[in-house]
């Protein structure tokens, strides 16, 4: 192949299969559902899928459906159903239009999505324990909380080897040894402890492969958009975690992302800014959203979206493969800390994007429903101000509700947002 | 001499100023915005003009500003009024570090550097709770002009707790007070203080530093002023162009442009 053609074939490659392989994702929720399999029902911050997938459970991700009709502009009409039904307006709207889905017989715009066989949950958010009762009010589903120990160490984070650590670890083993006894009962499949080997060592490839992918960002200009192409690999991040077509897919990601990077290709024509994306993205208004800030010259090239949204694991994460369950532990903990009660060791993390991706500002964008990952914002960017000479910008939307996202309004901070990194520039060029 | 103009296109009124080379303002109007937006900009700048004596040509940069900015067709360019409202207090109270500046839907809190650029703001979110609309509801309810709420507040010994977030649901509130048989001014001198406290809310959450300064419209208002003195434990610069900052703001950054463009290309290099 000549390297023109080479260049056509490799760039955008991510984007194009990372959809094809999200749709066949669904394709597949929709044959299970067809031929009245259950699912697990999972959640993105600890969703354990490599050890649900040993006992042939269809993975469904409510959080990512209910996204989706957002991304395809339908969220109002899941949003008005469950809140006539009686949901408040101001109850989380992943909630409301999972539970729409649900009173529509797993009628979805991507599909139909099976029922749920089982609804798996960690206490990361208190809505996901209330999420799943609500399944197991309309289906009876038995549904199982990982109760993951919050850090108590006043201000320090334990690790591997650290006495509370380890404790903790053995209480979390505990329980996935009777989720695993659950799993076999519904599924009426026998835990093979080999499987799971197997999905871990996908789930090892997979994350190492997405490390070096957000790592290949560092470039300049960006190989890739953190907030809109780093949203399509998180979603096969999410859907194929612990499977071989997963792992396969991050490391031709991440060969797709080196070509780009040592040919300079970047995702803007004229990089002018370099923006760190702190929160969920505003799904009623993805693209446009995005505009706001590309039209003027920025691209973000990093998000922490891209890694608290991941999966359930740390960036870079390796399970040991001797240890399967204590390992699957391990990585529950050290990730569905960082959602629970981690939020000021972000600063560091922050503050070293900020120096590693040379990125002149931090955008925080706090959603009016999620509580869970909005309400540390504003203390960490006032952290991240006082450690670092970095811009901010505070923006509040929604990930879901279309009703709270004034467009005009972010427009004009985002536009005044850029005049003051104008003004940085020149006063750094000035001396 | 030549001239720069600012036209702020705000949600309720548009402003236009002129200046000149000394950064005096030599012209200014004032105009409802309405619903044809372009026609309210086109409108407020040619009856500055008029008002200066000063022709179209004579003005060599015109910038747009606030919500409408980009139906400010005539302009060179657009600049937010965020930014106007900050470059144009600390050029009328230098030592301005902090700006209140509260509109018809919205009100904002800058914090500038000496120079008057952008460090940090932030603005109330999709309600106009705590700016000049809430304070329209209360001249509805209590039918009593705009221009006399501030004296009438300031005659308020007793002010009653005003509690919504919602502008819309402040007018029942309103209302349910005068049916308790509260007098006009103490429930006046509660809205008022209702909105001081929302925005010292969003003051803090930027730094208040040194002087603060207030602008915009709501800055006419001898109650607004006495309450926010107050709450915020400090006296605020106002000026008696409070009102037009932002479209002075937006004529600075014109004039800016004018003088740029006159400095030979090599000398600007070399500043």
């Amino acid at each position: 192949m000549s390297s023109s053609g080479f260049a056509e074939t490799i760039v955008g490659r991510g984007n194009r299969e990372g959809a094809d392989l999200f749709r066949e994702w669904f394709e597949e929720l929709g044959r299970a559902a067809a031929e009245e399999r259950g699912a697990a029902y999972v959640f993105v911050m600890g969703s354990l899928a490599e050890l649900l997938r040993t006992f042939d459970f269809p993975i469904v991700f409510p959080e990512i459906n209910s996204l989706q009709t957002a991304v395809r502009r339908v969220a109002h009409e899941y949003l008005d159903e469950a809140e006539d039904y009686g949901y408040s307006p101001d109850i989380c709207g992943y909630v409301k239009a999972d539970v729409a889905v649900q009173l529509r017989r797993g009628d979805h715009p991507m599909g139909r999505v099976p029922r749920p066989a089982i609804a798996v949950n960690t206490n990361a958010c208190n809505t996901y324990i209330k999420w799943a009762e609500i399944w197991e009010r309309m289906y009876g589903t038995p549904t199982f909380t990982l109760d993951v120990p919050g850090t108590r160490e006043a201000g320090g984070q334990t690790w591997p080897g650290d006495p509370s650590f380890e404790n903790d670890r053995k209480y979390v083993a505990a329980q996935l040894l009777e989720l695993i006894e659950l799993c076999e009962k519904v599924s009426g499949v026998e835990f093979d402890i080999d499987r799971l080997r197997e999905n871990m060592r996908y789930a090892n490839r997979m994350s190492l492969g997405w490390q070096r992918v957000l790592e290949l960002n560092r470039s300049r200009p960006a190989a890739f958009n953190a907030l809109t192409d780093g949203t399509i690999y998180l979603g096969v991040a999410n859907a194929l975690r612990g499977t071989e077509q997963g792992a396969r897919y991050f490391d031709e990601l991440a060969e797709e992302m080196e070509y780009k990077a040592s040919a300079g290709l970047g995702t803007l024509s004229e990089e002018l800014y370099r923006l760190i994306f702190v929160g969920v993205p505003c799904y009623p208004l993805f693209r446009r959203f995005n505009e706001m800030f590309t039209e003027p010259g920025g691209t973000f090239v990093n998000s922490t979206y891209l890694w608290f949204a991941s999966g359930g694991s740390n960036l870079g994460f390796q399970y040991d493969l001797e240890h399967p369950l204590d390992s699957l532990a391990e990585g529950l903990l050290v990730s569905v800390r960082d959602a629970m009660d981690s939020m000021f060791f972000q600063t560091r993390i922050l503050s070293d994007m900020v120096s590693d991706y040379e990125a002149d500002g931090v955008v925080y964008h706090p959603i009016k429903s999620c509580r869970t990952v909005s309400t540390g914002l504003a203390d960490s960017r006032r952290d991240l101000m006082e450690s670092r000479d970095v811009a901010t910008l505070f923006i509040e939307s929604d990930m879901m509700d279309r009703r709270v996202v004034s467009e005009a309004q972010l427009k004009n901070r985002v536009d005044a947002f850029f005049e003051g990194l104008a003004s940085r520039r020149q006063r750094a060029a000035i001396g | 001499m030549a001239y720069a103009a600012g036209v702020d296109v705000g949600s309720t009124q548009t402003k236009a100023v002129v200046i000149n080379e000394d950064r005096n303002i030599v012209a200014r109007a004032l105009t409802d915005t309405g619903a044809n937006v372009m026609r309210a900009a086109v409108s407020a700048f040619e009856e500055a003009l008029r008002a200066g004596g000063i022709r179209e040509e004579e003005v060599e940069y015109v910038v747009g500003t606030g919500y409408g900015r980009y139906k400010v067709t005539f302009g060179n360019t657009q600049v937010t009024e965020i930014s106007c409202h900050g470059r144009g207090a600390v050029q009328m109270f230098p030592a301005t570090r902090t700006v209140v500046d509260m509109g018809g839907q919205d009100t904002k809190a800058i914090s500038v550097s000496p120079d008057g650029e952008i460090l940090d703001f932030c603005m109330n979110d999709k309600c106009a709770a705590g700016t000049g609309r809430f304070l329209g509801a209360a001249s509805s309810a209590l039918d009593i002009p705009l221009e006399e709420l501030g004296p009438t507040a300031l005659r308020g010994q007793r002010p009653v707790k005003i509690s919504t977030t919602c502008t819309v649901f402040a007018e029942t509130e309103i209302l349910s007070w005068l049916g308790k048989g509260k007098k006009i001014e103490d429930i006046l001198l509660g809205v008022h203080k209702s909105i001081a406290r929302r925005s010292a809310g969003l003051l803090r959450r930027v730094g208040i530093h040194d002087e603060v300064t207030f602008t915009g419209g709501v800055a006419r208002n001898v109650a607004m002023i006495e309450t926010l003195n107050e709450q915020l434990g400090l006296r605020v610069n106002v000026s008696e162009e409070s009102h037009f900052m932002g479209a002075l703001g937006a004529a600075l950054f014109g004039l800016d442009h004018i003088l740029a463009s006159r400095v030979p290309a090599g000398e600007r290099w070399e500043q």
